[in-house]
């Protein structure tokens, strides 16, 4: 459709505000800390133009929304770690990425609209992230919600537009994805000094997402989800669809260098702060059963076929 | 001291479109009007809680979600702007409100007495959740009134259907108690719609009723159902079939607010005042009030 876009790396990295707000509480939330701190020294010594977040803690229902004012403040709280502290926030987003990736998803089908109010609620995925990762605003970024009625094929597609904007205005980026591996937590209130992961499947399966990341095989990952999904996410959405969405955004493959920087409990969920680096030579593609869809027809009624005329 | 009581408990959908559609003061979004049939019905229970004599709202509420247990508000002002973060065109409300800490704190310790995970919610920057404000916007527009909200614990998700029942029963008879030894006089309010499926696409005029209809006969008939049983008084019963209700249309009482209040309420079997269905953006809305008196209680629709 255009030439290729030049992503940079991508970031994984979890949603929760301990990292930020009481990174010293325990030792696994100073290991994700330092992870953040490193992908922002070596964001810092790329040469991003531009910061994009995919964040799981932003549902949007009219299709996917992009954060677009330029000028984005505000004091954010958690509504499950208020206690934490406060979030003040102040971001430079790059307005014109957000209103030509807008036009660009819907060139690709996709119902989808840009934000631009004062005052407008970003989520505590994203300020967490862009607190962390580009505390001076030194690149201008741009988030993008996740539709919570969402499936693969929306979810593939919004990150081919990534590609296509990128491509279009020539944009080196950076790629972050804010959503946790397993997000199950204790349902109470845990001394940080004893959190762990919520169960040893839950442990078992991140370990073995972290094997792919490390191994670089997002394009495995990504053919997983529906597997990851059901076997360890609280099925609050339809699916799990952060690794859809870095692949579809990155490039659908396996030819990365992966490094999981940490990989620690928050509150029990999974949290893990992971580079992903595109790279030549392909480790273990497996065979791809999922089809791959370059723009969005709509939902398929399935209710309306084979009635009875 | 008086006994505190439950002097009415309300089903109060709160798509953010209701408040944009009367265009208050306080919401800086303009509309040409919409969604009547609810707001109207909205303006008549207000007018009926006019002449209840009360102390404060209680509200439970789904966009104030907690995964590690019940939070409640615990500070007397909470003044911002609330955005909503799905229909920010429609509803960037300045609110400036009181809450009745007292109560809250009763509440808390009574439902943490009974076994369950709570936490009071101290930070003076958050902001109050959409849910809440337009709630408690269509039936007291002059925010007269202090509230306390209660968020919304996960259960539904994190377990079942089933577990949220329980859970949220044991928190509504726990509100109960409190209320009682607060000898306040108490309207409770269960903030959501039922039937919960949305369209993914807006109308460029959000408010053109010609494109609004429920998002499916399915969606209607459950509704119905559900309605039907709060006109017979079935208040149990409609707790009894709430977890299929709420798998088969994805129904925001997933978020236990109907359970929490009629748990309360001891599960009624007067019949509840019905005061309007219509749908919001798909979804279906019935605006309802329990009054526990029998002198007041009307047929209304
Ligand atoms: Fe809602």
């Amino acid at each position: 459709m255009t030439n290729e876009p030049e992503i940079l790396f991508g970031i994984y990295c979890p949603p929760h505000p301990h990292p930020l707000l009481s990174p010293d509480a325990n030792e696994g939330y100073a290991k994700l800390r330092a992870g953040f701190d490193e992908c922002r020294r070596r964001i810092e010594e790329s040469e991003a133009d531009l910061i994009l977040v995919y964040s799981t803690t932003w549902p949007s229902i009219i299709g996917h929304q992009i954060q677009a004012l330029e000028n984005a403040v505000w004091t954010h709280v958690d509504d499950d770690f208020h206690y934490l502290g406060s979030m003040p926030y102040e971001f430079k987003i790059d307005t014109e990425f957000a209103h030509a990736f807008k036009e660009a998803n819907e060139k690709r089908g996709l119902e989808s609209r840009t934000v631009e109010y004062e005052g407008f609620p970003i989520d505590t995925g994203s300020v967490v992230a862009l607190s962390l990762l580009n505390p001076e605003n030194r690149i201008p970024s741009c988030i993008v919600s996740s539709n919570m009625y969402a499936n693969r094929s929306e979810t593939i597609v919004l990150g081919k537009a990534v590609r296509d904007t990128l491509a279009t205005q020539g944009k080196k980026a950076v790629i972050v994805v804010v959503a946790s591996l397993s997000n199950r937590m204790f349902t109470e209130h845990i001394d940080p000094a004893d959190d762990r992961i919520h169960s040893r499947k839950d442990d078992d399966w991140n370990q073995k997402i972290l094997e792919f990341f490390a191994d670089g095989r997002l394009e495995d990952l990504s053919q997983l989800s529906r597997d990851i999904h059901g076997q360890i996410r609280v099925q609050k959405v339809v699916a799990y669809k952060p690794a859809w969405f870095m692949a579809a955004s990155m490039g659908q493959h396996n030819n990365y260098d992966g490094e999981v920087l940490a990989y620690e409990a928050l509150n029990g969920s999974g949290g893990a702060v992971i580079t992903l680096t595109p790279s030549s030579g392909s480790v273990g593609d497996k065979e791809f059963d999922e089809d791959d869809v370059e723009y969005y027809q709509g939902d398929r009624n399935v209710l309306d076929k084979g009635m009875l005329e | 001291m008086t006994k505190g009581q439950i002097v009415a408990g309300c089903l109060a959908p709160h798509p953010p479109h209701l408040v944009y559609a009367a265009n208050p003061p306080q919401n800086e979004a303009y509309s040409e009007g919409g969604w009547e049939t609810l707001r109207w019905g909205y303006n008549r229970l207000a007018r009926k809680l006019k002449d209840i004599d009360y102390d404060a709202i209680v509200i439970f509420t789904p966009h104030w979600q907690t995964y590690i247990g019940t939070h409640f508000l615990g500070l007397p002002q909470f003044k911002s702007k609330s955005v909503d973060p799905v229909f920010p065109n429609l509803f960037r409300f300045n609110y400036d409100l009181k809450v009745d800490v007292e109560l809250s704190e009763l509440m808390h310790d009574a439902a943490a007495e009974a076994g369950i995970i709570t936490k009071m919610m101290r930070n003076p920057d958050f902001r109050v959740d959409y849910g809440t404000i337009t709630s408690c916007h269509l039936l007291n527009p002059e925010w007269d009134k202090p509230i306390v909200t209660i968020s919304s614990n996960r259960n539904t998700h994190y377990y079942s259907p089933e577990v949220m029942v329980e859970q949220a029963s044991a928190l509504g008879r726990a509100c109960a108690k409190a209320i009682q030894e607060s000898g306040k006089r108490v309207v409770l309010v269960a903030s959501h719609s039922l039937s919960h499926r949305h369209f993914v696409e807006e109308a460029p005029l959000p408010e053109d009723m010609s494109r609004e209809h429920i998002y499916n006969h399915s969606q209607y008939v459950w509704d119905m159902k559900i309605i039907e049983m709060m006109r017979e008084g079935k208040s149990r019963e409609v707790i009894d079939i709430m977890p299929e209700f709420t798998e088969q249309t994805i129904a925001e009482t997933e978020g236990g607010g109907l359970i929490w209040m009629l748990a309360a309420m001891g599960f009624p079997n007067f019949p509840a005042e019905i005061y309007g269905y219509q749908s919001v953006i798909g979804t279906g809305n019935v605006v309802a009030c329990w009054d526990p008196n029998d002198e007041t209680r009307e047929y209304v629709l």
